[in-house]
């Protein structure tokens, strides 16, 4: 019998990493950006249908970039996480921490023990009330997490977004039609192209609202705000 | 969550069941009906008396459906509660009122509630009206294992119908069994009472107010017959809940509109005797 050919720990990791990030790279960009009532998420998706941002639960967003079967699953997972939590104990017990804690776990497992990584990145926000903070989670392929303010961005062009959005985002959250607006440079500005509104996938988590926190915002309106 | 599995389907309930089959109301797998030597034991015993909810109805108007509860809970020959909440909100469109033990019917309803929501976001639409209807069926078969055990749930479903663009009543059985319902419908220890005063007084497309009245007048004489139902508390302020299920969503009556009507209604009976 042949010995199994021998590769160091270091450099099956770094060709895990450099797969799952090219997987990513492929993919469109996700801006997430606190506003004056709560968070915007703003998406480069051409589909009108196949969301890549969507509800996990009352004040809890989720967002994936990279490969869409694969951040489906993670959605549905997180909804399944969610709703089981809010049955057994309280609606209120449901908190975006955990829930970015479970992704980056699996996440995590998935890189050091599968064979393909897991080629996505994924977004979990929480829009915060009566004095609490919002929250956003950057989870990333290898199942590192990283706690946000301000804004953030994940998918292919996530660092030039970061570059652009640092020197814009200034000082107190802006109102959702300077949100919304800087969204819309942003994503140009690394995509190098006018987006088309219904390019846009819009979203946000808003705490004014009673009950469920999240809404979608169709292009029309989208275009209203902008206009 | 290892890989995350999708073979539970988009239903929360069937997740439930097969995860934590402890929380399934019915005690999916868990608890077993008992044999007949033992229920033949336990009649022997006297357990304490399980809390029940009783009189609730719903009735069709021109927007959509009134759906009402009084509001007493009772143990036994005992009063357990004055203000105990049998109609439920459970999406934009639709409400549950709930007969029967009250603890397995709040866990229903919530659980209904959760399910729907879930369907939801899984699926990025909303369950037909229909789908509603059924899946509640389902749950309320789920639950006849407890039924044998005494712990019956009957819920009535009301919810309006987008694409029909009218309001609908399904009641059920406790077999699951799921029957629509043209007009109007109540269950409990005093819906044979409800439904008689409906009866007498509804007509197809009632206006609003007057809808509401009917369904608070059945109420009233519910409790009136029946021991188990509660009717107006003018004492303490407690009045029995009604909602109103229309296309534009779910609205509660306030307490103070719902305390006008008895007010009139019970200067008329007044006058009367």
């Amino acid at each position: 019998m042949p010995l199994p050919y021998y590769v160091s720990p270091e450099q099956m990791m770094q060709d895990k990493a450099e797969y799952a990030k090219k997987g990513i790279a492929k993919g469109r960009s996700i801006i997430a950006m606190e506003y004056e009532d709560g968070v915007l998420l703003v998406a480069d998706n051409p589909s009108a249908s196949l969301y890549k941002i969507s509800e996990i639960y009352d004040s809890i967003a989720f967002s994936g970039a990279g490969k869409y079967s694969e951040f489906e699953n993670l959605r549905k997972a997180g909804i399944r996480h969610a709703d089981l939590k809010g049955f057994m104990y309280s609606r209120e017990d449901v908190t975006a921490r955990s829930l970015a804690n479970g992704y980056s776990q699996s996440v995590g497992t998935i890189f050091s023990q599968e064979l393909k990584p897991l080629e996505v990145e994924i977004l979990v926000a929480q829009v915060g009330d009566q004095g609490h903070p919002n929250e956003m989670y950057r989870i990333s392929f290898d199942g590192s997490i990283f706690d946000e303010r301000g804004f953030t961005a994940i998918g292919g062009r996530a660092e030039a977004l970061l570059v652009f959005l640092k020197e814009r985002y200034k000082g107190a959250p802006p109102t959702l039609k300077a949100a919304l607006t800087l969204c819309v440079a942003a994503l140009e500005s690394v995509t190098n192209q006018k987006l088309p509104i219904e390019g846009l996938e819009v979203a946000a988590l808003d705490r004014t609202r009673p009950g469920r926190k999240f809404r979608r915002i169709p292009p029309a309106e989208s275009r209203q705000i902008l206009a | 969550m290892p890989l995350f599995p999708d073979d539970y389907g988009s239903s929360f309930f069937d997740y439930l069941a097969q995860q934590r089959p402890d929380l399934v109301p019915g005690g999916h797998g868990l608890i077993h009906p008992p044999s007949q030597p033992a229920l033949e034991e336990s009649r022997g015993l006297s357990l304490p008396p399980i809390t029940h909810g009783t009189t609730v109805l719903a009735l069709k108007y021109q927007g959509g459906v009134v759906v009402a509860g009084d509001r007493r809970a009772t143990e036994g020959f005992q009063i357990a509660g004055r203000r105990l909440d049998k109609v439920f909100t459970i999406d934009d469109h639709s409400a549950i009122a709930i007969a029967g033990a009250a603890g397995p019917c709040i866990e229903m309803a919530k659980l209904f509630q959760t399910e729907l929501e879930h369907y939801e976001k899984l699926e990025g639409v909303q369950l037909s009206c229909e789908g509603k209807a059924n899946k509640l069926g389902q749950m309320v078969k789920a639950n006849l294992p407890m039924v044998f055990q005494g712990l019956v749930v009957v819920p009535i479903y009301v919810g309006y119908d987008l694409k029909r663009a009218e309001g609908r009543i399904f009641k059920y059985d406790i077999t699951g069994g799921r029957y629509e319902e043209s007009d109007y419908h109540s269950i409990g220890s005093g819906g044979k009472d409800a439904r008689n005063t409906m009866r007498e007084h509804f007509r197809k497309h009632l206006p609003e107010d007057e809808a509401l009245r009917v369904g608070l007048l059945a109420l009233y004489n519910a409790a009136e017959e029946d021991i188990g139902t509660g009717g107006p508390d003018m004492v303490r302020g407690i009045y029995p809940t009604a909602k109103l299920v229309t296309a534009g969503g779910i609205t509660d009556v306030e307490d103070q509109r719902i305390g006008m009507v008895y007010a009139a209604l019970i200067e008329g009976r007044k006058r009367e005797v």
